[in-house]
Formats: C-alpha cells, sequence, structure tokens
C-alpha cells in the first residue's frame, strides 16, 4: 500500500509545481485548488474508519501522504489538521457525534481543521490556560483568549480545550479541563477572530470568546478529563507532522543535492567539494534517522498502543533535520537560497515552524527527561 | 459498452536508461517503470466511456512478466473494472505480440479495443494495427477526438498541418493520440478499490518472430557549452567554429 500511495500522491501533487506554491507565498492565498483536489481523492480522510466513509488507513499511510506533499515542494499545514484533529471525536466522541460528523468531515463537506489550545498567558504550560466554560443548564458559556489557532477561517467545526473547573478546585492540574466541538459558522461575535500575520503563508489567528453559547451535546467525552484526550490526540499530530517535516528535509536534500552536481564553480561541480557535499549527507543521515524513529512510532500506534515518548522524540529528530537541511540547502545555493524564484527561501520560512510548533523541542526534552530518563521534572 | 485497453509497462521517460550486458535491452536495474503513457489516455478513455454509456464493463490486458501486475493495479485504481495478465516474455517483432493480444481479445465480446498511439520504450506503433487486422476490424489510428453515436465511430486525427476525419463501425481498435483527454489520477477509494478487483493470469507463449533487435546505443552525450568571447569581436571566432567544429553552416 505504502508505494501505491506514495506513487498516486506524488502524482498528485506533481500538478501543483513550485510555481504555484511560490505564488500562494506571494498573494498569502490558501491552496484551494490543491486542497480541494487531496479532498476529492479522499486522502484527507484517510484516517476515518470505512463504516463512517473514510479510508480506514493506519498512520504509517497517513504519515506517507503527508511526507510526499512536503517533499514535492507543497505544504501539507494548509489541510494536515483535516487527516487527525476528528481523532479526538472518534476516540472520545459518542456514537451519536461520530455519526452525525465523520461523514461529512469524511467527505470534506465538513472541514474540521482547527484546534484551540495555546493562549497567550499560558504558551506551552497547557494546563494553566484560563479561557473557561461554564455550565448553565443545556449549554456551556466560553469566555476568554486563545493564539495561533490555524485555519480558523477554512473551518466549519473547530475543537476547543478550555477549562471547566477552576484549578484551584482539582486535585491534579491537568484535571478540571474539557473539550468542546465548536461550530464556527453559528459562533457569530461571540467569537472575534483576529489574523496572526506570520512570516509564512498560514493562517493563523488569535481567537475571542465574549460569552459563546456551546451545546452541552457538542461537549466530547466526560466533564473535566479534555486534557488526557487532547494529549493522545498529540500523539498522532506528532509522527503526522514529524512526517511534514521528513518531507521538508528530503525537499531540500533533493534540491542541494541536484543544485551541487549542477552548479560549477573553480571549474567543477560545487558538490564536489567536502565542505558543500557533507552537511548534505549529513542531514541526509539524520532525515533517515528521523524517519527510522517515525516509522517505529507509527507502526506501534497503528498496533494499538501509545507510543508518548516515540511520537515525541520522531519530532524532534524530524524538525530538527529539516532545519539542518534548510540550511544545507541555503548555503548550497548560495545566494541563490535568497532569491523567492528558487523556492528554497519559502521552504526554509515554513520548516522552521516545526521546531516549536505544535510543542517547542525544548519541551520534548522536558518530557524525555522526566518521562524516559526519570529525572527531577524540569517544568 | 464493453472496451478493452491494452496497456504496456514502460520504463519512466525521466530514468536514466543503462543498457544491459548484452548490449540488447535495457538493465532493469533500479529502473521504475510506469504505464506507458499513451496508454494512459485509452485507459481514461475507456473509463469515460462507460461512464458516459452508464454500463458495460472495461478490461485492461497486459503482456509482460509479473511486474506488470503493478502496472494493471494502477489501471484498476484509476477505474478500470477487471484486469489480466497475459504472462510471458514479450517480442520485439510486434506482429508476434499482436497475435498475443489478438488470440484474447477474439471472442471477447468488445465494442472497442483501445491501444496508445506508441510504446515510448520502442516506438513502433505497429501492435494496435496489426491486432486490428487479425481481429478483422477497422483500425483508427492517432485519435485526438472521439465521438461515438450509433454504433458508429467518428475520430480525428491531428494530421501535418490539419485535422483528418475518419469514420469507421464497431467493433473496431483505436489507438489514441495525447490531447484526447487528461487521465485521471487515482483516488485513494480508487487505490484501496483495485485491491479487491479481479487480476487473472493466463500464461502465454509469444512466438520469437523475424525480427530481432541486433543492438541497443544511448545518445551521444551532450557536451557543455562554450564561450568564445564577449561582444561583437567573438563573432568571427564563433563563425569559424560553428563551420569547422561543429559544422552546421
Ligand atoms: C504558525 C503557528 C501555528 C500554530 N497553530 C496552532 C494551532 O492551530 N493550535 C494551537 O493550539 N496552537 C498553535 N500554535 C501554537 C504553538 O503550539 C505554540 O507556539 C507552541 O506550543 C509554543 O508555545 P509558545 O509560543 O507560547 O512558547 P512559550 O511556551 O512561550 O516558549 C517560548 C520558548 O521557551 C522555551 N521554554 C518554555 N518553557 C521552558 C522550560 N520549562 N524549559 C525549557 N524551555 C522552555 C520553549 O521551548 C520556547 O523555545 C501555532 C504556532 C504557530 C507559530
Amino acid at each position: 500500500m505504502k508505494d501505491e500511495l506514495r506513487e498516486a500522491v506524488r502524482a498528485l501533487c506533481r500538478k501543483y509545481p513550485d510555481e504555484y506554491w511560490r505564488g500562494l507565498d506571494e498573494r498569502r492565498a490558501y491552496p484551494e485548488a490543491f486542497v480541494a483536489e487531496l479532498t476529492r481523492s479522499g486522502y484527507l480522510g484517510c484516517l476515518i474508519p470505512e463504516e463512517y466513509g473514510g479510508a480506514g488507513l493506519g498512520l504509517r499511510d497517513a504519515s506517507v501522504v503527508l511526507e510526499e506533499i512536503n517533499r514535492s515542494g507543497g505544504s501539507a499545514a494548509a489541510c494536515h489538521a483535516q487527516m487527525y484533529t476528528m481523532g479526538t471525536l472518534l476516540r472520545h466522541g459518542s456514537e451519536e457525534q461520530k455519526r452525525r460528523y465523520l461523514p461529512g468531515i469524511a467527505r470534506g463537506e465538513l472541514r474540521l481543521q482547527a484546534f484551540a489550545v495555546t493562549e497567550p498567558d499560558a504558551g506551552s504550560d497547557t494546563t494553566q490556560i484560563s479561557t473557561t466554560a461554564v455550565r448553565q443548564g443545556d449549554r456551556y458559556v466560553v469566555n476568554g483568549k486563545k493564539i495561533f489557532i490555524s485555519r480558523v477561517q477554512h473551518s466549519d467545526l473547530m475543537i476547543l480545550l478550555a477549562r471547566t473547573t477552576p484549578i484551584e478546585q482539582v486535585k491534579k492540574r491537568t484535571d478540571g479541563l474539557s473539550v468542546f466541538l465548536v461550530d464556527i459558522r453559528e459562533a457569530g461575535e461571540r467569537m472575534r477572530v483576529q489574523p496572526v500575520a506570520t512570516m509564512i503563508n498560514h493562517e493563523t489567528n488569535e481567537l475571542f470568546f465574549d460569552g459563546l453559547e456551546v451545546p452541552v451535546e457538542n461537549r466530547i467525552g466526560e466533564e473535566g478529563k479534555g486534557f488526557g484526550y487532547i494529549l493522545g490526540g498529540m500523539n498522532v499530530e506528532r509522527i503526522l507532522l514529524a512526517s511534514e517535516s521528513i518531507g521538508d528535509a528530503l525537499y531540500f536534500v533533493d534540491r542541494a543535492t541536484e543544485y551541487s552536481r549542477q552548479r560549477i564553480v573553480f571549474g567543477r561541480p560545487i558538490g564536489q567539494n567536502q565542505g558543500v557535499q557533507f552537511p548534505i549527507a549529513r542531514a541526509y543521515v539524520a532525515t533517515q534517522g528521523a524517519m527510522a524513529l517515525r516509522d517505529n512510532a507509527a507502526s506501534l500506534y497503528d498496533a494499538g498502543q501509545l507510543p508518548g515518548a516515540e511520537a515525541n522524540m520522531c519530532k524532534y529528530l524530524a524538525s530538527e533535520a529539516a532545519w539542518e537541511a534548510a540550511n544545507a540547502a541555503m548555503n548550497t545555493f548560495g545566494g541563490y537560497g535568497l532569491a523567492v524564484e528558487f523556492g528554497i527561501e519559502r521552504k526554509f520560512r515554513e520548516s522552521r515552524l516545526y521546531l516549536v510548533a505544535p510543542i517547542a523541542n525544548n519541551l520534548i526534552l522536558c518530557y524525555v527527561g522526566e518521562h524516559v530518563l526519570h529525572l527531577p521534572r524540569s517544568y | 459498452m464493453k472496451v478493452a485497453v491494452c496497456l504496456k509497462r514502460v520504463p519512466d521517460t525521466t530514468t536514466k536508461i543503462v543498457i544491459g550486458s548484452d548490449g540488447k535491452s535495457i538493465d532493469e536495474n533500479g529502473v521504475k517503470f510506469v504505464p506507458n503513457p499513451y496508454d494512459e489516455y485509452a485507459l481514461e478513455e475507456a473509463i469515460a466511456l462507460k461512464e458516459r454509456a452508464g454500463a458495460g464493463e472495461t478490461v485492461v490486458y497486459s503482456l509482460g512478466g509479473d511486474s506488470s501486475q503493478e502496472t494493471i493495479r494502477t489501471a484498476l485504481a484509476m477505474g478500470i473494472d477487471r484486469g489480466v495478465l497475459l504472462q510471458g516474455a514479450g517480442s520485439a517483432d510486434g506482429f508476434e505480440v499482436a497475435k498475443t493480444f489478438a488470440a484474447e481479445l477474439k471472442g471477447g465480446g468488445f465494442d472497442l479495443v483501445l491501444f496508445g498511439k506508441l510504446a515510448v520504450d520502442d516506438y513502433n506503433m505497429q501492435v494496435g494495427p496489426m491486432t486490428a487486422e487479425l481481429l478483422g476490424v477497422p483500425c483508427i489510428t492517432t485519435v485526438a477526438h472521439l465521438t461515438l453515436a450509433n454504433g458508429a465511430i467518428e475520430a480525428e486525427r491531428e494530421i501535418e498541418g490539419g485535422i483528418e476525419v475518419c469514420t469507421c463501425s464497431m467493433p473496431a481498435v483505436l489507438t489514441i493520440d495525447k490531447g484526447l483527454n487528461t487521465p485521471r489520477l487515482p483516488s485513494l477509494k480508487g487505490i484501496m478499490a483495485a485491491k479487491k478487483k479481479p487480476l487473472e493470469v493466463r500464461p502465454v507463449h509469444v512466438g520469437v518472430g523475424t525480427l530481432m533487435v541486433s543492438s541497443l546505443t544511448l545518445p551521444p552525450e551532450r557536451l557543455a557549452g562554450r564561450i568564445v568571447g564577449e561582444g561583437p569581436d567573438a563573432v568571427p571566432a564563433l563563425v569559424s567554429l560553428l563551420r569547422t567544429e561543429a559544422k552546421v553552416l
């Protein structure tokens, strides 16, 4: 399956060459045509079980899809969340919620690709979020703010993490948080969306909740258990975004290798110099390591385990490998690396994101220190 | 509407070709193989014809080794209903290949048999027309536009400096030119469905025939360009080189 899938995604991506992505980047526009075709071809619904209208594939296959998109020079960030945000619903939603939403998500008619966790005053310390959801009869009333919430303007639904019991009243700080499915189309004035301009073409926003009402039936799972639900989904997110970084790394290695073979300076291809060759080779080696760990993490997940450490570590290795490869490519291309027409600078900017999102790499080291090496908690 | 497509597995046109140690075949090591690009137009047309007719069957035939199963699966993933692998070594003699296809297709009840106008590996353009002849049905080659009405075919061919319109009745063999359509990419559902579609393997014996390949050589490598000089002063040197070295003047 993996090879056929890879070939098929490659063939699709070939229709969206560098110029397509460069044009979007210049206009800061959403890749409508690309996302529509990807959706139509069924790739974004690949993780949804067949009984809900998806393809019922595993993470190993889904990884291939995102890896190939980024390797082709594209950016899966515009739509990757449509693949996995539904996971919270799938794993913790009621049968009724699943029947109601998953088939539409699988067809792409319902876009659930916004995931609202990060807050300005909490940052990486998720349990400190201050957005609250207070129950009033058959609804919850949401107040607070979020930042860097991506794709809200291209979503119909959004997963929201909010505090339902004040932190002073819970035994553990991870308790008292709940997950909601917010219908963005009905939110109106109660949820203000303020775009955040960034150095990449990526729609991300500040959200201001001012008494947004969410029906009780839109709560996912039990009240107060939301943090655990979100963490489970994060394993998937990390493995998939590691795959995008691997795609980025391979893109840089592909382009740098090709360019260094062709560019003649001092009467020989620059790739003949170890000073040029080694950084590319080193980045390639790092990428292979990341791939092995990613494949392992994905296989464990597909086999029904919760590979927290593996998922975190592969995200770490992959994003670092991509950044190493990005710098190797930038150096290989010399001045042309900065020239927009060559595409390297755009991917350089895009690949940088994954060192800090969806989790900053330092926090992965914090996790490994605490949970794998059993050192004292450092954060 | 029952349509057969004959499909060949060929090296990807972007693959770097290495000639085998026998000097007359391609070294298949590390070569990526793809469906013959012209056959993809034929596959698309077959699927679209059935879709438009609302009923019928599409069948893909390929002659080759077991690796051709992968190529057949690609066709099934696009939407062809079932596949048949004529398992055996091909022949450089197109007539032998045509005989093999004709024997398989005879009695199949096909309204149309489609081929690509040529296979990009050997550029023979023979198998389609020869198969038509052996089946005793008309053949229109390099079809760039196609209309079917009441069992009659009207096909346009892009000939030098113009368009030729040909008609014939069904059943018929058509060889397809690019531009007839845009081949669809397999969707994820298509890829998954293809695994469950029937793929029959039928061993065949293809005759050696009367035509052999005696050798293969790669085109000469293109030499790097050279800057002769700059400005008008360089013109005499350039002209002289074009005359004496490149011999193009
Ligand atoms: C383009 C973009 C899109 C995003 N999309 C989303 C989205 O859709 N949904 C969402 O919820 N979030 C999203 N995010 C937010 C992202 O997940 C956060 O930026 C990330 O988790 C880091 O949080 P922060 O920016 O508040 O950094 P901070 O938590 O302020 O950290 C700043 C720096 O300090 C380091 N640091 C902090 N604490 C420690 C410690 N104890 N030990 C060592 N180092 C430490 C961090 O590693 C980091 O380098 C997005 C961010 C960006 C930039």
